[in-house]
């Protein structure tokens, strides 16, 4: 017995169970809940050095709620998400601890309504029965709140295709296989300055459920008339197309394949410095797609009071695909700390965000809109 | 503790029946034959829960239908089912790039585990060893990742471009090498699985040649068998059945793969006889769409799940016929 | 056997190779030609995917990747220390329940079991293999993560499901290996049964039982779908056995990559070079032990 005790217990030892010891060696004790909170801090001051707002810091320090937030969802605004998370955590509120997990849009609309996390987040709002279903379930209603916008872009590597102007039904062609050559007379007669190659197009789309796939059919369901796949996270793609997985697989597709356009996040696209095409919004106007596109087009859509709202018939100088991301909170519900940190970080990243929103890519809110945004993330927790 | 009872592992006085040995021996067999029912329940307990949030997307799609249509158009809803889902296409995916995967790693790994055992030299042996091993170590993601941005575009892509400008044009068989050839397909996905499985199956089948009787193998060299007819004839022959569980144990593996696959299939929710097309394997659709579907499309991917376990057990058992079958061949043959 | 049939024979001299056996040595020396190209190409991807993952992840390896949390995406330095203690915690746990059980059941499959009974476990078990590490994860989700949340403990279990067939089944292979003779001559000595296993069969066994749990252990420490929906993640270090979502180096690995920017980028590679790092240093210790408990 001793002898092949001794084995296996040196054998699982050394090899297993050190793991299981190594980590609870370093996790250290379980009562020290504020060591990752120590660690945080540190990594966000090194990240609050560099750059960023401060305009808020020395008046803010001292009264900001305590904590840990817990959220999930989309995978769109992740970069925003996390530097906001960063920076306040780091520069704003040192005392707080928030956690944001992109597991997609689905994924944060039922982990919200789990109640697995405190704040969930998406590309689309609820559905009526989602919302019946959540008001049944915690006994008050949930909020959904916009907060930041993005654009998705047509990308392309053939330098050919530089400047290259599209419409949504060239694009809703393309991308069900009834446009299939790039010298197509429909695509000349949209770039009559451009010397078009005679080459075979292939489309890449995504291959996984997606909020960029989600905005990208609602716009074609709205503004084509020739597309037929309808809309949401994951179509059936006709036969002849490519499926990437992530904006990576996508723009790996773009870049491998001969030929091939796709459509991609814009601060993907802005940060690996794709080339864009341009789109014809519902003015006639060709657009290319940069930020002050992305927030022309928010300014030509009306936003309602409950903020259900999507951003379709874009016109003037707005360029036509963007999309918004709402976080979902509670009316109820909430320990009553936990609901000071959500109120407070999101009302901070509403009113100081912007100018990190901007340089990742994405659009901020409205002036004109923020007051009402802000009153609704005042709503969290109101309903004792 | 001392240095003599280590030398001597069959010290017989260590092995004397004490009082306690009495009731430890129907103990112990308890303790292990709780073990092996243990990993029944597991599988049981999750076959029982899926099948249970499968069954209404059987009953509303029907079985057959299920498994043999390919259209799959993933609804919105909550509470009921108002999708199209056909599992066909994924079905083909994950059983083409499996079959591509074993067909390129069984041999490698066979003559890998020949090589590192009889041929290479003695102290290069272990460290041989080792480097195909670490090969398991690499996580999934990688692979992907790998495969997606290094290795396709250098080495898979030209490959198969070429196979199939040179194959495409055959009669018959050109169906299989059909192009065009996308950046991402069933033949790509398939190579980096045979990577993946590759240290599984080397590192069973070694220890499993390892075992053939040192007698045997000098008793053929005696004779004036050459080294190819040692492992021919003493250790491939002897290993035989082991080799078919490593195998078994990479199928599996291939079979249930996610995230590479996911990554490097080609995405498409469609299929294609060629192995350039760009289709979608069962696991990789799962891993792929779940995060964003709606509740009715999770009970629906849940029954993609429940197929795979059908899926696996149908491949598990049409490879076990197929072994007895080999086996009895070269059992005859042997004799 | 026609060489031996052929007139000449007998006056040839024993240096003289008939062309029957040049033909077989030539074949057998092509056969090694064939077997050494196979090794080469079997390790020429190992050592493409580690030029590329040092290439893109050694700038972002050092001292503060092992001992600080990431920050956002674009800031460059910070490290993965969240992510190290989330896998060793959770590979560490699921360890502790699948090697015990794992290798029991293989025991039971070898040394007890009889009847239709081994035949199911064992079909079973090879179907189990073919799980996908996703649906793995929904099944966890569905039945714990629900009720209780996220956290190590149901991510451990998560992973435990995906290593014990492998357990299972390699430990199976393993134990069949050990020589009839022994447990014969072992029994033979008055041992019981249960005596026999322990200090026979399983002590012969343990180098092959080790490669089958490091296997094990590898691909539970690379496991990513398996996490995504019952560890989940987390930015910050996490020390909660359960009710708090941890993260792991492979789910930290998979959203970084994924993000556009260059140095979180850097920092999902040093991830996975750190990973294959770890889970070599741990094959290389258990090889290493279970070789000196064998002397």
């Amino acid at each position: 017995m001793r002898t092949f005790t001794r084995r296996i217990a040196v054998l699982t030892a050394a090899s297993l169970l050190a793991v299981a010891c190594g980590g609870d060696g370093d996790a250290g004790d379980p009562t020290a809940a504020d060591t990752g909170d120590d660690t945080a801090t540190g990594a966000g001051d090194d990240a609050g050095d560099d750059e960023t707002t401060d305009d808020g810091d020395d008046a803010a320090a001292g009264d900001r709620p305590a904590g840990q937030l817990d959220g999930a969802g989309a995978t769109f605004p992740t970069p925003v998400f996390e530097e906001w998370i960063f920076t306040y955590t780091g520069d704003v509120n040192t005392d707080a601890s928030i956690n944001y997990q992109s597991i997609g849009s689905g994924g944060g609309i039922e982990q919200f309504l789990a109640e697995t996390v405190d704040f969930g987040s998406s590309e689309r709002v609820l559905s009526e029965e989602d919302l019946e279903l959540a008001e049944e379930q915690r006994g008050c209603a949930p909020i959904e709140i916009p907060v930041v916008f993005g654009a998705v872009v047509m990308a392309t590597v053939d330098p050919a295709l530089d400047g290259l102007t599209l419409d949504a039904n060239a694009i809703a062609d393309i991308f069900e296989r009834r446009i299939t050559r790039w010298d197509d007379p429909a695509l000349v007669e949209l770039n009559p300055d451009l010397d078009l190659p005679d080459m075979d197009i292939i489309p890449v789309h995504r291959s996984d459920g997606s909020g960029t796939t989600s905005v990208f059919t609602k716009y074609l369901d709205a503004d084509s008339d020739n597309w037929t796949l309808g809309e949401g996270t994951e179509v059936q793609w006709p036969a002849g197309t490519v499926g990437g997985q992530g904006n990576e697989g996508v723009s790996a597709g773009i870049e491998q394949n001969e030929g091939a356009i796709g459509y991609v996040n814009q601060a993907y696209a802005i940060e690996l410095d794709l080339q864009t095409a341009l789109v014809i919004n519902a003015d006639g106007n060709a657009v290319e797609p940069t930020l002050e596109a992305t927030s022309a087009a928010l300014a030509t859509v009306e936003i309602p009071e409950d903020f259900r709202f999507d951003i379709l018939g874009v016109g003037g100088d707005g360029y036509p695909i963007a999309g918004t991301n709402w976080i979902f909170a509670w009316e109820c519900g909430y320990e009553a700390g936990t609901a000071d940190l959500l109120k407070d970080f999101w009302s901070w990243a509403v009113e100081e965000g912007d100018d990190l929103a901007l340089e990742l890519g994405y659009a901020p809110l409205d002036d004109s809109v923020k007051p009402d945004a802000l009153a609704a993330i005042e709503r969290i927790n109101s309903q004792e | 503790m001392s240095l003599g009872t280590e030398q001597r592992p069959f010290d017989p006085t260590d092995l004397r029946a004490t009082g306690s040995a009495r009731w430890a021996d129907p103990l112990f067999r308890t303790i292990s034959f709780a073990a092996g029912i243990s990993v029944l329940l597991v599988l049981g307990l999750m076959i029982g829960s899926t099948t249970l949030d499968a069954l209404p997307v059987f009953q509303y799609q029907g079985l057959v239908s299920f498994f043999t249509t390919s259209e799959w158009n993933a609804g919105s809803s909550r509470n009921e089912l108002t999708g199209t889902y056909g599992a066909f296409a994924f079905i083909y995916g994950t059983l083409i790039s499996s079959l591509i995967a074993i067909m390129i790693a069984l041999p490698l790994s066979i003559a890998v585990s020949l090589y590192i055992n009889r041929i290479a030299p003695k102290r290069f042996r272990t460290t041989l060893a080792y480097t195909v091993e670490l090969l398991a170590a690499v996580p999934s993601v990688v692979y992907g990742l790998w495969g997606l941005l290094s290795f396709t575009p250098a080495v898979l892509l030209p490959v198969s471009r070429f196979l199939s400008g040179y194959l495409g044009d055959v009669p018959v068989i050109g169906r299989i090498f059909e192009g065009p050839v996308p950046n991402t397909n069933y033949f790509i996905a398939g190579n980096v699985l045979a990577i993946m499985i590759l240290p599984i199956i080397t590192a069973i089948a070694r220890e499993v040649m390892a075992q053939t009787p040192a007698d045997q193998i000098d008793a053929a060299y005696g004779m004036g068998a050459t080294d190819w007819e040692v492992m021919r004839k003493v250790i491939l022959r002897r290993s035989f059945p082991g080799i078919v569980g490593a195998s078994m144990l990479g199928l599996g593996r291939a079979l249930g793969e996610t995230i590479a696959v996911a990554m490097l299939i080609g995405g498409q929710q469609r299929w294609g006889i060629s192995i350039f097309f760009a289709g979608q394997s069962m696991a990789g659709h799962i891993a792929s769409t779940f995060q964003d579907a709606a509740p009715e499309t999770v009970n629906a991917l849940i029954a993609v799940g429940v197929g795979l376990f059908v899926i696996t057990v149908i491949v598990n058992m049409l490879a076990r016929v197929l072994v007895w079958r080999i086996g009895r061949v070269a059992g005859d043959a042997a004799l | 056997m026609s060489a031996t049939l052929s007139p000449e024979r007998e006056h040839l001299s024993l240096r003289t190779i008939d062309p029957y056996t040049r033909r077989r040595k030539q074949r057998s020396r092509f056969v090694r030609g064939l077997l050494l190209a196979a090794m080469v190409v079997a390790v020429i991807p190992l050592f493409l995917i580690l030029i590329e993952v040092v290439r893109r992840g050694w700038p972002a390896m050092g001292w503060e990747f092992l001992t600080q949390v990431q920050p956002s995406g674009r800031t460059p330095g910070g490290g993965y220390v969240h992510g190290i203690i989330g896998t060793f915690y959770m590979v560490g746990f699921a360890t502790l329940i699948s090697v015990p059980v794992g290798i029991l059941a293989a025991i039971y499959l070898v040394e007890y079991g009889r009847g239709p009974l081994t035949g199911i476990i064992r079909f079973f078990t090879d179907v189990m293999t073919g799980v996908p590490s996703v649906f793995v994860g929904l099944f966890i989700y569905a039945l714990l993560v629900r009720q209780i949340g996220f956290g190590a403990f149901v991510g451990g279990l998560g992973l435990s499901v995906m290593m014990l067939p492998i357990i299972v089944r390699s430990s199976e292979e393993m134990l069949r290996l050990v020589p009839e003779d022994q447990r014969a001559a072992s029994a033979g000595l008055g041992a019981r049964k249960w005596q026999t296993i322990m200090k026979v069969v399983l002590p012969t066994a343990a180098p092959g039982l080790t490669t089958g749990a490091m296997l094990a252990v590898a691909r539970a420490a690379g496991e990513t779908a398996v996490l995504l929906l019952t560890a989940l993640g987390s930015l910050q270090v996490v020390n909660q056995f359960q009710g708090q979502p941890i993260a792991s180096i492979t789910l930290l690995v998979y959203r970084g990559a994924r993000q556009p920017f260059a140095e979180g980028q850097q920092r999902a590679w040093a991830g996975a070079l750190f990973l294959m790092v770890m889970v070599l240093l741990l094959t290389l210790s258990a090889r290493y032990i279970s070789s000196r408990s064998r002397r």
